[in-house]
């Protein structure tokens, strides 16, 4: 680690927004705009079978009859929905039948993003689901995965190859009528990785999906689902980028995770959407939504989340404890700088006996930036010693931020054990003069202490992710010391 | 190797150092000492670039470069190393990778290549043996936790690894049992050179059995009033700082 940490402080150099580049390519669009035409044209661009059509449908009506929240410690003008496009898809000669007939100049696109679609060059065992707006381009390593009953595709073709599956369990974790957001996503999604591990098998290679926003004006909507039955273990990464553009885009996502008796889901997210300027110009708004339910005994689920982009972040990644015996965690470092905020946070659900959660958060606030923490631990009349214990730490660099912790306890079982731990510090002008003594500049200083306060989280992550997250902080708060 | 010339400095309002003077040789130790609030520890950190300190007047000359005009991350890259009186704890970072950090920056501002993780590992080994530090102390979050004599061991053993020019220890043996205070003195007297120097402050005589120095000075009301050698802080020990008091008003008074 200490070799890598070297590099990485080496490499913090430039300030700007690493892959903020915009490719040049012909898109297929749909019109502006969402009403029932557009849901009907994005299920006929898919070929959909009509009780999915039916499914967007409703959700579309319900999401009429809601009202956009606004209990989050965060302000953005009003979202003009109709002045999004719901459906971009960059336009290929031909359809691809293998990985080597993908368009180069979409290969190289994800090249410059370090993401690589031949898999003879991946080094180690990462399979990738590429999605550039709203469509997935390619998905490595699918054959290897299926001799060992794996299914690893894009959400689209999962509704063509597995309609049964994908009508099992889609909306199971995350209803359509969950909140807002997921309506507007039930209705609209376009893409997303879909992912079943059958009983018994240990996914032998790290699943991972990088969602790239590519055209302008445009929503990304992607819908992730991730069932492992009885026994099965998967590795899943999500990252993602955007083009630095002035005006905001809308990313609504879904991501659920079913994991059955004794199986285990560990999914991480790498969050690097375009930030905006640091006049809070553009960015990404991150309307996630992503739960995870721990239906069978002895399962467990767990979420580390590195979100360092988006102009506003929102979501909460949680656990239906539903099984005995079952485990939730969640791992989450949110940095905010310049003008950024986040309201991110966690929800476990204690409903099965003996079930376990643990929280461990970490904000880091720069420049004129709010970063949030909203928490809450439930634990149901039948949870008999449940346990969660939650650590909420904030870091405040400067003194034009701010950091908000908002813990929610509800307890019907009284042999719940529920512990809260929270702290603020501010990184000291002691400690860094201490840095500097040594021969460190401020910025080094400052991304060493950052990665230290982190080091929890981070340690988390799989290695080669851990690496470009631990950059990746350091990237995000230059400049906003000293 | 550093020379102080007429050094006025003071924080906000006050006026601290009050014009001093002192030269400071390749080879030699020199201590300074004086009661509480004569000004010891400023000087030490003034030296080392803290910035809530005001420099007013005067100059400072290290290795003749002009020490006021560099940052204190490039003082200490030039070999200027302080060794705090209270050093900081930083979580989650381990000591191992924070020296390691120290080191290759010293390392790049010098053109060097980085130590690879080999040779670092055999310099640390090396090194820890001079202030007796266990692994397990380094592998731990920087000062976290870690007991008085723990910290100023630490502060040793990242001067040794640092191998400065000119190292400042500021009040090194405040907090020190007698057992740690000899185990830093050790670490100190081994690393002693014809090429490098020691700035040892200290409010004690004590420490100065253990580091013995070439010249000592006494620092009083934020001037050095009175310079000479060991036996200085012999007198010291025995008279107490009254009798500086006592003779400056005598002076005065004539």
């Amino acid at each position: 680690m200490y070799e890598e940490n070297d590099d990485i402080l080496g490499e913090v150099t430039s300030s700007e927004y690493k892959y903020g580049f915009v490719t040049d390519i012909e898109s297929d669009d749909a019109p502006k705009g969402l009403n029932e035409d557009i849901i009907r044209f994005i299920s006929a661009k898919k070929k959909e079978p009509g009780w999915l059509l039916e499914w967007r449908l409703k959700a579309y009506r319900h999401w009429l009859t809601m009202e956009e929240p606004t209990w989050p410690n965060v302000q953005y003008p009003a979202i003009n929905y109709q002045d999004v496009i719901y459906y971009s898809a960059p336009k290929q000669k031909i359809a691809p039948n293998s990985l080597d007939e993908i368009d180069p100049e979409l290969r190289r696109t994800f090249e410059k993003l370090g993401i690589s679609l031949q898999e003879q060059k991946r080094l180690t065992g990462v399979a990738v689901d590429a999605v550039i707006d709203s469509v997935s381009i390619a998905t490595t390593f699918k054959e290897e995965l299926a001799e060992l009953g794996i299914i690893f595709c894009s959400m689209s073709e999962a509704v063509q190859e597995h309609p049964e599956l994908v009508r099992k369990y889609i909306g199971s974790v995350v209803p359509p009528t969950d909140n807002y957001f997921s309506a507007l996503n039930s209705a609209v999604f376009t893409d997303g990785s879909f992912c079943f591990i059958p009983a018994g098998v240990r996914c032998p290679m790290e699943l991972s999906t990088y969602f790239r926003i590519n055209a302008a004006n445009t929503g990304q909507f992607e819908r992730t689902l991730i069932v492992a039955e009885a026994g099965a273990y998967v590795s899943y990464l999500e990252g993602c980028t955007a083009p630095m553009r002035d005006e905001n885009q809308l990313h609504a996502a879904v991501v659920e995770i079913v994991a059955m008796e004794k199986a285990e889901v560990k999914y991480s997210t790498v969050q690097n959407w375009y930030p905006g300027d640091k006049d809070g110009h553009g960015g990404i708004y991150n309307f996630v939504t992503k739960r995870g339910i721990c239906q069978g005994d002895y399962s467990k689920i767990s979420w580390t989340q590195v979100e360092t982009g988006s102009a506003i972040t929102w979501k909460y990644p949680s656990v239906i404890l539903k099984g005995d015996y079952s485990n939730g965690e969640f791992y989450s470092v949110a940095v905010t700088n310049n003008m950024q905020q986040a309201d991110t946070g966690t929800k476990m659900i204690h409903l099965g006996k003996h079930t376990r959660s643990r929280i461990v958060s970490k904000g880091i606030s720069a420049g004129k930036s709010n970063n949030s923490y909203r928490g809450l631990v439930q634990v149901g009349r039948n949870a008999t010693n449940a346990r969660n214990f939650s650590q909420c730490d904030s870091l405040l660099l400067g003194d034009k931020c701010g950091a908000h912790t908002f813990p929610y306890i509800e307890v019907k079982n009284n042999t719940a054990v529920v512990e809260h731990e929270a702290t603020t510090s501010k990184i000291g002008e002691d400690q860094i003069f201490y840095c500097n003594q040594r021969g460190m500049d401020t910025e080094t200083a400052v991304a060493l202490i950052i990665n230290g306060f982190a080091k929890e989280v981070m340690n988390q992550l799989p290695m080669e992710f851990a690496v470009e997250a631990q950059k990746l902080l350091a990237i995000s708060l230059e400049g906003s010391v000293g | 190797m550093l020379k102080i010339t007429d050094l006025h400095a003071g924080i906000e309002e006050k006026k601290i150092l009050k014009g001093i003077n002192l030269e400071i040789k390749a080879g030699e130790v020199h201590a300074i000492m004086g009661p509480n609030g004569s000004g010891k520890s400023t000087l030490a950190s003034v030296l080392a670039g803290r910035e809530s300190f005001e420099v007013t007047g005067g100059s400072v000359a290290f290795q003749g470069k002009d020490l006021l005009e560099m940052s204190p991350e490039d003082r200490a890259r030039e070999g200027m190393f302080l060794a705090f009186q209270y050093p900081v704890e930083i979580p989650g970072v381990s000591t191992t990778n924070f020296i390691k950090t120290a080191v290759n920056e010293t390392r790049k501002y010098r053109g060097q290549e980085p130590l690879d993780a080999v040779a670092f590992l055999k310099l640390m080994k090396e090194r820890m043996k001079l202030v007796q530090i266990d692994q397990s102390l380094l592998s731990r979050s920087l000062n976290e936790g870690f007991s008085g004599g723990e910290k100023k061991r630490n502060e040793i053993f990242q001067m040794a690894m640092l191998e400065p020019k000119l190292a400042i220890l500021d009040e090194t043996d405040s907090g020190l049992d007698i057992d740690a205070l000899r185990i830093v003195a050790n670490g100190v007297n081994q690393l002693r050179s014809k090429d490098n120097a020691f700035l040892v402050v200290t409010h004690y005589q004590r420490l100065l059995e253990y580091i013995v120095p070439d010249f000592v000075h006494v620092l009083y009301n934020g001037r050095i009033v009175k310079s000479g050698t060991k036996e200085l802080a012999l007198e010291l020990e025995e008279k107490g700082y009254d009798f500086i008091k006592n003779e400056l008003l005598v002076t005065e008074q004539a």
